[in-house]
């Protein structure tokens, strides 16, 4: 559905995004990582046509981005970072403002933006003017005129900021739903929406791409994690533990419990370590608290990445 | 050229020049310091012509005393520069608020032309500038009440400030896409059109033909023959291709972001 390949954007001098490729496959949800000033809203601006590549070329639905720059635009629904909107509209008037712009026949327009209203609970300010809307009724209203003509592609600059948690819940569920009959690309900088969210994740920093990958392969390692918590001596555990076989390092972390100590371990057998763990608590007179996998999260492999990149 | 893109955008931009004050209020002060302009020019002509009853001298000194030359002619002078002064008043905002706020990036993402974002925005702003004008066609029918004034150099006179404010309506929008900042859009606008205004002012330092050359080019020498009555191809022209040619330049500027 997407298909992007060596694209480059210059600013005068300085280089925003430096030879990025990458497709999207049709009804895939795509997220966009990457710390601020990465280049994300640089790649989304070349798709939606907003300005073309220095280098390279971008294809939305077959169509060049600024060759058939028109096309694509009609294909796809954009909302971008800031929101902005026609403040001296009201909620209404602007959704059908987009949905005739978009090029919806006039006779349907009326009932999908009385749709569109609904699905995004607008409503109740369908009739306020846009500048007296709250952030999270802003970032509905974005969405809502992203999705008004229903299209193939949609491009969503980081759709949940600002939003309150209900309110996030919420817009992740809408996105969800698309999932399947659109193709989605969000950008965001929250690490759980993406594997919340998305079926493959690419991560950018300083304009390159580091990784593209689904987010359970960038998560899962060759070696695991486990937090144990276990009451008894904090130093006599640790030198257990670090002297176990199998195990290849030991962390201290914080628990809230007194006279309990909490470690995070890394193995590359679980199996034997476990079996380890359990004879040897079991013959120091040691009692096991918790035990549970701590599989690397995808902000420690986002921090590896994007520092290994600058080191 | 998409003609419904057309008519949405126009739609929207007219309903954000008559949904805030911008609309009323520049056309409030315009019609007051236009019919401040009228009133004295009326007021004078009826002293004048008061005193030219009893005074034969100066009867003959006004032998052309009358209504067009005196109160009509000098009117659309007069309007045509309160016009230049609230020109860019009025084109500033057209893409310079856009780039500010952002609201251009949804709208040149839109499946639009560029072009049919630029001929609805002009087409929009030029109408408010219509209603500005057309307000004052109450001056002339005043007169019409009191006196006997010539109708035609009327009519020609308004056609001539309707081509002069297209042109000003199309150099102001292009001084909008410059920037995203309406002061300097606007000063910029407002030194352009003074500049275009003033132009001819050094027609007699300079060599004969140079000096016809910026004659020509100068924005008010046309209108000064509309306002007698006279209806020269030559002025319309010139109205017609500076509007055109702004209008390319806008475009020219809109696009430039593919460039750039």
């Amino acid at each position: 559905m997407i298909e992007v390949q060596n694209l480059t954007k210059d600013y005068g001098r300085h280089r925003a995004i430096d030879d990025i490729s990458f497709s999207v496959e049709k009804g895939e949800i795509l997220g966009f990582l990457g710390p601020n000033a990465a280049g994300k809203t640089t790649v989304m601006r070349i798709l939606t046509c907003f300005f073309p590549p220095t280098m390279g070329r971008a294809t939305v639905a077959g169509y060049d981005c600024f060759e058939d720059s028109l096309e694509v635009r009609k294909r796809i629904g954009y909302l971008p970072e800031r929101v902005p909107l026609y403040e001296d509209m009201t909620a209404r008037d602007y959704l059908t403002f987009a949905a005739g712009i978009k090029g919806m026949p006039a006779k349907a327009i009326k009932g999908r933006v009385a749709r569109v209203m609904g699905d995004f609970g607008l409503e109740e300010v369908s009739n306020k003017m846009i500048r007296t809307l709250s952030k999270g009724y802003r970032q509905r209203m974005g969405l809502a005129q992203a999705v008004v003509n229903d299209p193939q592609v949609l491009i969503l600059d980081e759709p949940t900021v600002g939003l309150d948690p209900k309110q996030i819940k919420e817009v992740r569920k809408l996105i969800k739903e698309m999932a399947g009959k659109r193709t989605v690309i969000l950008s965001t900088h929250i690490l759980p929406e993406v594997s919340i969210l998305c079926g493959r994740v690419i991560i950018i920093n300083k304009g390159k791409l580091v990784a593209v990958d689904r987010p359970e392969n960038l998560t899962s390692k060759d070696s695991g994690r486990m937090f144990l918590q276990i009451d008894g001596s904090l130093d006599g555990i640790e030198q257990e533990l670090a002297h176990l076989d199998g195990v290849k390092g030991v962390e201290r972390e914080q628990v809230a419990s007194e006279g309990s100590h909490g470690f995070i371990v890394e193995f590359d057998d679980e199996k034997r370590v476990r079996q380890n763990l359990h004879s040897m608590i079991a013959q120091k007179g040691w009692e096991l608290v918790e035990m549970r996998p701590a599989g690397t999260s995808l902000e420690d492999i986002f921090i590896e990445l994007v520092t290994r990149e600058e080191a | 050229m998409n003609v419904r893109s057309v008519g949405l955008l126009f739609k929207r931009e007219l309903q954000s020049y008559f949904g805030s004050l911008i609309a009323y209020v520049t056309i409030t002060m315009f019609l007051v310091i236009a019919g401040y302009f009228f009133y004295n020019l009326l007021a004078t002509f009826s002293v004048v012509s008061f005193q030219a009853q009893t005074n034969a001298m100066l009867a003959r000194q006004y032998q052309l005393l009358n209504i067009n030359e005196t109160v009509v002619r000098p009117l659309f002078g007069n309007i045509s520069i309160i016009m230049l002064l609230m020109t860019p008043l009025l084109t500033m905002r057209l893409f310079s608020e856009e780039k500010k706020t952002g609201t251009i990036e949804l709208l040149l993402t839109y499946p639009v032309k560029d072009v049919e974002v630029v001929i609805s925005k002009f087409l929009a702003c030029f109408v408010v500038f219509l209603v500005m004008i057309l307000l004052t066609v109450t001056f002339p029918i005043l007169l019409m009440a009191l006196g006997e004034p010539e109708v035609m150099p009327i009519i020609t006179g308004y056609l001539g400030l309707i081509l002069l404010g297209a042109a000003f309506v199309s150099l102001g929008m292009f001084t909008s896409s410059l920037t995203e900042n309406q002061i300097v859009s606007a000063s910029i606008c407002l030194g352009v059109l003074f500049f275009f205004w003033l132009m001819s002012y050094s027609a007699a330092f300079v060599s004969a033909d140079f000096g016809r050359v910026i004659t020509y080019l100068s924005i008010n020498e046309h209108i000064a023959s509309l306002a007698k009555g006279v209806v020269d191809t030559e002025d319309v022209i010139y109205y017609l291709c500076f509007t055109a040619l702004f209008l390319f330049l806008t475009l020219r500027s809109l696009e430039s972001k593919r460039w750039r």
